[in-house]
């Protein structure tokens, strides 16, 4: 089946006219839209989709607007990490099970990798998972985990055999954050609030059929998880002069007192930069729309991260005496992040978050050097050696 | 909209790119920067005949091929990775727009001598000059009676032109190169140098009763030099990344410190930005929407990518980025040059504080 602008046009039309939103619930709404396969139109038939071009979801969106909507703030982990793998390395069992309730936000999803120990350096991380019969036995501890709390599942990585070099012992699992032996804190940040957790694993028993992917092949499952959050955080599209630009700039549109030349020219050129990474990532969704995400997506959370950190230090600079204000210390659960509802204090520490969350801008230059442009890796000490015998 | 490469744009880099690898090594670059004219005649008319260039924008009916800012723009990214000394940018982009915005019967006559590039062109104005003071850059040309008098400073490619295309008196004329003096001076860019125009009396025949080209010319050139900038920066990145593989210090390659991975990775993202810059800039000034904004997007960002990278390229190199013999000092003052060329990023910028509204404080003073 080829599906083209009028085709999808035509089907949501038709859905809408068989589902009347006013008439039914909303979550019996976004569940018909799933089975429609008008949820996103790139998946399979069968699993949300039509396997439409990426860039037809904007057709569907279109026509759907004003319809229930998913709660997309608690949904990035599960929209943009964890459904793009399960696509690609769940069972047939898996995608039938998990992806349905991922999409209408009937089950919310978390993400188990980063632990105390392993942040940057991913592949050495140390919960353990030990096979016992049909199930695995998982302990160990995660961090920066948003959103725990809340979730139903979650996507874990975990040790299978420390025996080997620290990437090959690696196996990918879905985790189930109401299994005995998940413990969830949370874990207060430089805001105030505490958007994130820490989880606590210990004698979680998970079935093998929670295994995503082959024992042994996790740090592979995850690299197309990290490619999938460098694109979801840093490639959302937004419209010319929209964004946090958008915001800054009416702040001093409405302040012709608070205007000086110093200022002028620094907003100017974070204007033009704010301008030429939107249109990076207008190429680069372009060019995802004929293939999958690559590394180039690396350098647009690089962007991202870049600007929102400029941006947001200007904007608490520019108000001078309000920006020696701050809203709220309160600590207390956040359950996604409030950008734009916050004051410019908030927003200039919460994008301190932007160059560390999802690959430090550190690890991101390195992954384009090496990825993009195949420069050599630095000299390596833990490349053959067994995870096991690591200095840590 | 699309931000990327068609395959006929494809098809038209590849002639392009053959035909410069064939004809013009960076060698040969260099030891024509150090003749009396580093022109390239039989090139540009190589360039002109196998693949049109020449005429690229022209209408068919005058002998053109009847293409738009997009292939042109592909042709300069080519231009400007190989520094080519050819007057692609300021006779059949500059000179040629004016002509086809002027669209009288001299203009059209002109615009089909250089469609076959028999006839090279050249705008006599300040290549420094900004699509926003069109004014500025036509120094005191006066016309009176059919003649020129006057003296234009900083021309680029009138050493190359045939006929020159001159603001005078509020309006525009044709001008046989061979009625003024050209005097070529010792330029920074020494693959693009520029001249002293001097008209003592020159016969001229009117193009256009007023000025109006000119600035449409002007804005459309610092589009289409976007992407001469993005095709030096690639150049540069590509030849730093290919050194720093091979060159080895304290027993490694010195590209596996990540010191030098991380500027280069910068600078891979700065171009990833320059070039769909320069990609609407182009596109936009294909279908002439929102073409003002695209293109000072384009300039406040591409010039200085440009000049860093080129910088870059000289740094990484060590020694021997000093040295005249390798050619990335080419590259260098062809940046800073172009930087300069056609409004500076900072007038490009002041555009946008209008364009985006943006506004400056008042003049008199900050906050008290």
């Amino acid at each position: 089946m080829t599906v083209d602008e009028a085709a999808l046009q035509e089907r949501a039309r038709a859905f809408l006219a068989g589902n009347d939103p006013e008439g039914m619930e909303p979550l019996d709404f976004l569940r018909a839209r799933f089975d429609a396969g008008l949820a996103w139109v790139h998946f399979p038939v069968g699993l949300g989709g039509l396997g439409a071009p990426r860039e037809l979801q904007s057709v569907v969106e279109k026509e759907l607007a004003g319809t229930p909507q998913t709660e997309i703030g608690k949904l990035t982990i599960g929209l943009g990490m964890a459904a793009p793998t399960i696509l690609i390395f769940g069972t047939d069992e898996q995608k039938q099970r998990f992806l349905r309730p991922l999409w209408t936000g009937e089950e919310v999803w978390c993400q188990l990798f980063s632990e105390p120990g392993a942040g940057s350096d991913l592949a050495t991380l140390a919960t353990r998972a030990v096979r016992d019969g049909d199930e695995w036995v998982v302990d160990g501890q995660k961090v920066w985990t948003s959103g725990a709390h809340h979730s139903r599942w979650a996507i874990l990585v975990a040790r299978t055999d420390p025996d080997v070099p620290k990437h090959r012992g690696l196996t990918y699992f879905v985790c189930d954050m109401t299994a005995p032996g998940v413990e969830v804190r949370p874990l207060r940040q430089i805001t105030g609030e505490a958007e994130f957790n820490e989880v606590f694993l210990t004698g979680v028993r998970l079935p093998d059929a929670l295994r995503l992917g082959e024992v042994g092949d996790g740090w592979r499952v995850a690299q197309t998880t990290l490619m999938n959050e460098r694109v979801a955080i840093g490639g959302a599209p937004v419209r010319r002069g929209g964004g946090v630009i958008g915001l800054v700039a009416d702040t001093w549109r409405q302040r012709p007192e608070a205007r000086t030349h110093d200022l002028h020219q620094r907003l100017l050129r974070l204007w033009v930069e704010t301008e030429v990474t939107r249109l990076a990532g207008v190429r680069l969704r372009q060019q995802l729309a004929v293939g999958a995400p690559g590394p180039e997506g690396s350098g647009m959370k690089l962007a991202f991260a870049r600007l929102n950190q400029a941006l947001t230090s200007l904007d608490v600079e520019m108000r001078r005496e309000e920006g020696l204000t701050y809203d709220d210390w309160t600590f207390r659960r956040s359950d996604s992040v409030d950008f734009f509802g916050r004051d410019p204090g908030y927003r200039y520490l919460r994008a301190k978050g932007n160059s560390i969350e999802g690959g430090t801008s550190e690890i991101l230059r390195n992954i384009i050097a090496e990825r993009v442009l195949g420069l050599p890796s630095e000299p390596r000490v833990d490349k053959n050696v067994p995870w096991k015998d690591l200095p840590r | 909209m699309t931000l990327l490469y068609s395959e006929v744009e494809e098809e038209l880099r590849a002639a392009v790119r053959d035909l410069l690898a064939d004809r013009l090594p960076p060698a040969a670059v260099l030891a024509r920067a150090e003749s009396v004219s580093p022109y390239d005649a039989d090139l540009w008319k190589a360039l002109a005949r196998d693949i049109g260039a020449a005429g690229l924008l022209i209408p068919e009916e005058l002998g053109g091929a009847d293409a738009t800012a997009r292939e042109a723009a592909v042709v300069l990214e080519e231009l400007g990775r190989a520094v080519t000394p050819v007057p692609f940018l300021t006779s059949a982009v500059l000179a040629t727009r004016v002509l086809l915005d002027a669209g009288t019967g001299a203009a059209r006559e002109l615009l089909t001598a250089l469609a076959s590039g028999e006839t090279t062109a050249a705008l006599a104005v300040s290549f420094a000059t900004s699509p926003y003071a069109p004014g500025g850059g036509s120094g005191g040309v006066t016309a009176e009676g059919g003649t020129l008098t006057g003296r234009v400073t900083s021309v680029a490619g009138a050493d190359a032109a045939d006929v020159l295309v001159v603001p005078a008196s509020g309006a525009l004329y044709a001008v046989d190169a061979a009625a003024a003096t050209v005097e070529t001076v010792v330029s920074l860019d020494v693959t693009r140098p520029i001249s002293t125009v001097t008209f003592a009396g020159a016969e001229a025949r009117q193009i256009s009763a007023d000025l109006a080209p000119l600035r449409a010319a002007l804005e459309f050139g610092a589009g289409l030099l976007a992407s001469e900038q993005l095709g030096v920066a690639e150049w540069c990145l590509t030849t730093t990344v290919a050194y720093v593989k091979e060159r080895h210090q304290f027993a490694r390659p010195v590209g596996s410190f990540q010191a030098l991975k991380h500027r280069m990775a910068d600078l891979w993202l700065e171009i990833v930005q320059a070039r769909a810059a320069a990609r609407n800039a182009a596109d936009a000034l294909a279908s002439g929407v929102e073409a003002a904004t695209a293109v000072a997007v384009a300039q406040a960002w591409c010039g200085a990518v440009a000049v860093h990278a080129a910088e870059e390229c000289v740094q990484l190199h060590g020694g021997i980025g000093m040295t005249w013999e390798h050619p990335v000092h080419l590259y260098l003052k062809r940046a800073k040059a172009d930087e300069i060329a056609l409004g500076t990023p900072g007038d490009h910028r002041d555009a946008l504080a209008s364009l985006a509204d943006i506004p400056g404080p008042p003049p008199t003073a900050g906050p008290a």
